[in-house]
């Protein structure tokens, strides 16, 4: 993996099977809502990457991506954090983020917050060394599973800036389809966004309801009991509904839930 | 945050009447409104896909599109001088408008001077940025929209709910019950033609009587002094050609250069808009009436309208806003606008588009909230045929609202009242985020805490409060992944 040429205005470049050798030696970003509020799935993520025989290195030195600050309209606040994560994270390996929402900020967002900085060619080569965690250990470990569950049923929420930002559109999905017993089942308004937002959710309270009321209805009408999603701000938001109007829908993390079906720990 | 004890409670002023988030519950609670939108927008988001079945020929399309608008934006004065020109030699009269008043001043006295008394209106977004129907009445004229969906609402006594289909919020059956009230011998009736040939009756009479015809301009053509108008009643053709006298008015964005650039812009436009190929009609003005021609109007005028369009022309990020050419995919896309409807925006432009182009056009004091509105999912940014990157945009808003008063005072303020958003306590939430999550102890220790006792502040806490009102309390777990890491032995470093 080698810093980025490209200049700041080439919207940066998506995921796609890529050319170079398989790493051995990878750096794992866990998020600072995965962090306090979702542990075992950014564990779940790096015993992945364990069980594909990659090292992973979790630097103690990492916070957030600086998302929350940059979407509040507070750049210089974003920028510091996010220089501290440029910080944290030395070198050129690879980094893995087990959120298409945090890849995005810190893929295409980090090199345009940088403009003007004399940190910016840090920050573009940075950019250019996220990798969502799905769509790396399909195109770039190749990962191959073997599913040791129960037969289930299960649906998929597509975080929007997985989809739209990362470019993860089947990823996921193609881990999914190599679990022999799981049945995946796609709800009807797949690509629509599930109200979360980060403040949007608070500040923008009665849109948000109805967005991840919708949601929800629609992950049920699928008639799947488990929604599985690889970024854990739709899932605090989409299982924290089903949580309070007492529907049953499991909503996990897939990295929890692949670790789970294939390594049993 | 809204207005009642938010953290950006800012500067708002009350005369801008509520907010965005207060508004929006109006819209929410309305079953049938919502069935309305939902079923609109879905029908037109599948129209609109399946115009572009081709992936890299959308692309390609896009990219024309965008560098078309783009490039006569970068030489936008001097196009608009060669439009004016060239206008001028087809023998179009031009004015230029700084603001709305100046726009409607000048519609009014041109008018006055023909004598005219009844106008018949072709449907024009910048006529309502302008309020100019009211204008005319307030002076004695009587401007009768043509378009359908404008004819609608304005028996209604309402404005667009959607820039394209203006009376979207409205179905079948409303609509069945406007025409039995407001249209004299017609009975109720649920039959769609019926309705349509009652409107086209009405109309018909007015377009044949009407003193003037009003309309807007999809893209001004520069090196041939052209106005391109698209439309799909015919409306817009018989308001510019059957009175004597016809007057379009437009912003300065809407220019082009050469005629071949309309070519990639209309294969977008109506695609985009409302999955047709093209619209049935593409009327290309030239001028008016020529010694011997038997029919057109014998005078042709354009207003050109700034208002505020060229101080978004200064900055060279948000001119970008410039770009677009008022499909509305942006709105038929936005699961916000879906929910709420154009309405609630309370601004002439609903939507994504709307987000950044109202505060701009009219501040940050008036429409700061905007921006805000959203969830910066991309559904906007993934169809717009010009590639305006409205999340983007937004955002760089939502930076210009909360801008320290320093900044705003010694530099030039970009977006008018800068600042105007920024509250003391939100500032300080930030500077206090910044400070933990910038120094690793200190976020460790904060993270410790909140893992050990995060999970007892209570549901009805300021801001946990908005979100435990449809959802469960987030739950801090015993231990930090942070921990977790260690524990599982994962290293801190690169091994040397």
């Amino acid at each position: 993996m080698t810093a980025a040429t490209s200049s700041p205005a080439t919207p940066a470049p998506k995921s796609a099977p890529k050319p170079d050798p398989k790493p051995d030696r990878v750096y794992f970003f866990g998020t600072c809502l995965v962090d306090m509020l979702y542990p075992e799935a950014g564990l779940a993520g790096m015993d992945l990457l364990r069980h594909a025989g990659v090292t992973v290195i979790f630097p103690e030195g990492q916070s957030c991506c600086g998302q929350p600050a940059r979407n509040s309209g507070y750049l210089e606040e974003a920028k510091a954090v996010a220089r501290a994560q440029l910080d944290a994270f030395p070198g050129d390996l690879p980094i893995v983020v087990p959120s298409g929402s945090c890849a995005g900020m810190m893929k295409t967002h980090y090199p345009h917050l940088f403009e003007g900085d004399p940190d910016q060619p840090r920050a573009i080569a940075f950019a250019a060394r996220i990798h969502e965690l799905t769509a790396f250990l399909v195109n770039v470990l190749g990962v191959t599973l073997q599913d040791k569950g129960e037969p289930m049923t299960v649906t998929w929420h597509p975080s929007c800036h997985s989809l739209r930002e990362m470019g993860v559109t089947d990823e996921p999905k193609a881990l999914l389809r190599q679990l022999a017993n799981v049945t995946l089942v796609e709800n009807s308004r797949e690509r629509e966004c599930c109200g979360f937002g980060g403040t949007f959710a608070v500040r923008q309270a009665a849109v948000s309801t109805a967005m991840v009321a919708d949601k929800l209805a629609s992950v049920r009408d699928t008639g799947a009991g488990t929604l599985l999603s690889g970024d854990c701000g739709c899932l605090m938001n989409i299982g924290g509904h089903a949580e309070k109007v007492g529907d049953g829908t499991r909503c996990r993390h897939i990295a929890e839930f692949l670790m789970e079906r294939c390594h049993a720990r | 945050m809204h207005a009642k004890g938010g953290v950006a409670d800012g500067g708002h002023h009350p005369e801008h009447g509520p907010r965005f988030a207060e508004r929006a519950p109006d819209a929410l609670n309305n079953p049938q409104l919502r069935r309305n939108f939902r079923r609109a927008m879905d029908g037109l988001m599948a129209k609109r896909a399946a115009q572009f079945p081709d992936p890299a020929y959308w692309a390609e399309l896009r990219e024309r599109g965008a560098a078309v608008k783009a490039r006569a934006l970068s030489k936008l004065p001097e196009l608009l001088e060669r439009l004016e020109s060239n206008l001028t030699a087809n023998g179009v009269q031009v004015h230029w408008a700084e603001t709305t008043d100046e726009a409607n001043a000048i519609v009014l006295d041109i008018l006055q001077r023909a004598g005219a008394r009844t106008v018949i209106k072709g449907k024009s977004m910048v006529s309502e940025e302008m309020h100019l129907n009211a204008h005319l009445e307030r002076h004695g004229i009587e401007a009768v929209e043509s378009d359908l969906g404008e004819y609608i609402i304005q028996l209604a006594g309402e404005t667009p709910s959607h820039i394209v289909m203006p009376c979207i919020h409205k179905n079948k059956d409303e609509i069945s019950d406007l025409f039995a009230e407001k249209i004299p011998g017609l009975g109720r009736t649920g039959d769609v033609d019926e309705l349509t040939a009652a409107a086209r009756r009405v109309l018909r009479d007015r377009f044949a009587s009407a003193d003037a015809g009003i309309s807007g301009v999809n893209f001004a053509v520069a090196e041939t002094g052209t106005l391109v108008l698209i439309e799909n009643e015919g409306n817009g053709r018989l308001s510019t050609t059957l009175p004597p006298l016809h007057i379009a008015v437009t912003g300065i964005e809407k220019v082009v250069e050469t005629l071949d650039d309309v070519v990639p812009l209309l294969a977008l436009l109506p695609r985009s808009a409302t999955g047709q190929p093209i619209t049935t009609y593409v009327n290309m003005i030239s001028g008016p009436r020529k010694p011997g021609e038997k029919d057109g109007p014998t005078a042709v005028h354009l207003v050109l309208l700034d208002a505020g369009r060229s101080r978004v022309y200064q900055d060279v990020e948000l001119a970008d806003t410039l770009r677009c050419i008022r499909c509305a995919a942006c709105m038929n896309h936005c699961p916000v606008y879906t929910r709420v409807g154009g309405h609630t925006y309370n601004a002439i432009y609903p939507g994504p588009i709307g987000k950044i182009l109202t505060p701009q056009l009219q501040g940050l004091d008036a429409a700061g909230d905007q921006p805000h509105a959203s969830t910066l999912c991309n559904a906007c940014a993934e169809v717009c045929p010009v590639k305006i990157p409205i999340p983007d945009l937004l955002v760089r808003l939502r930076r210009e609202a909360v801008r320290p008063t320093e900044e705003t005072a010694t530099h030039l303020p970009v977006v008018k009242d800068g600042g105007a958003e920024r509250s003391r306590m939100e500032s300080l939430v930030w500077a206090g985020w910044r400070l933990v999550y910038t120094r690793p102890l200190l976020y460790r220790m904060v993270t410790r805490a909140l893992a050990w006792g995060g999970n007892w502040v209570p549901a009805s806490a300021p801001l946990m409060r908005d979100w435990t009102r449809a959802r469960a309390k987030p739950r801090f777990k015993p231990r930090t992944l942070h921990d977790l890491a260690r524990e599982r032995g994962y290293l801190n470093e690169v091994p040397k």
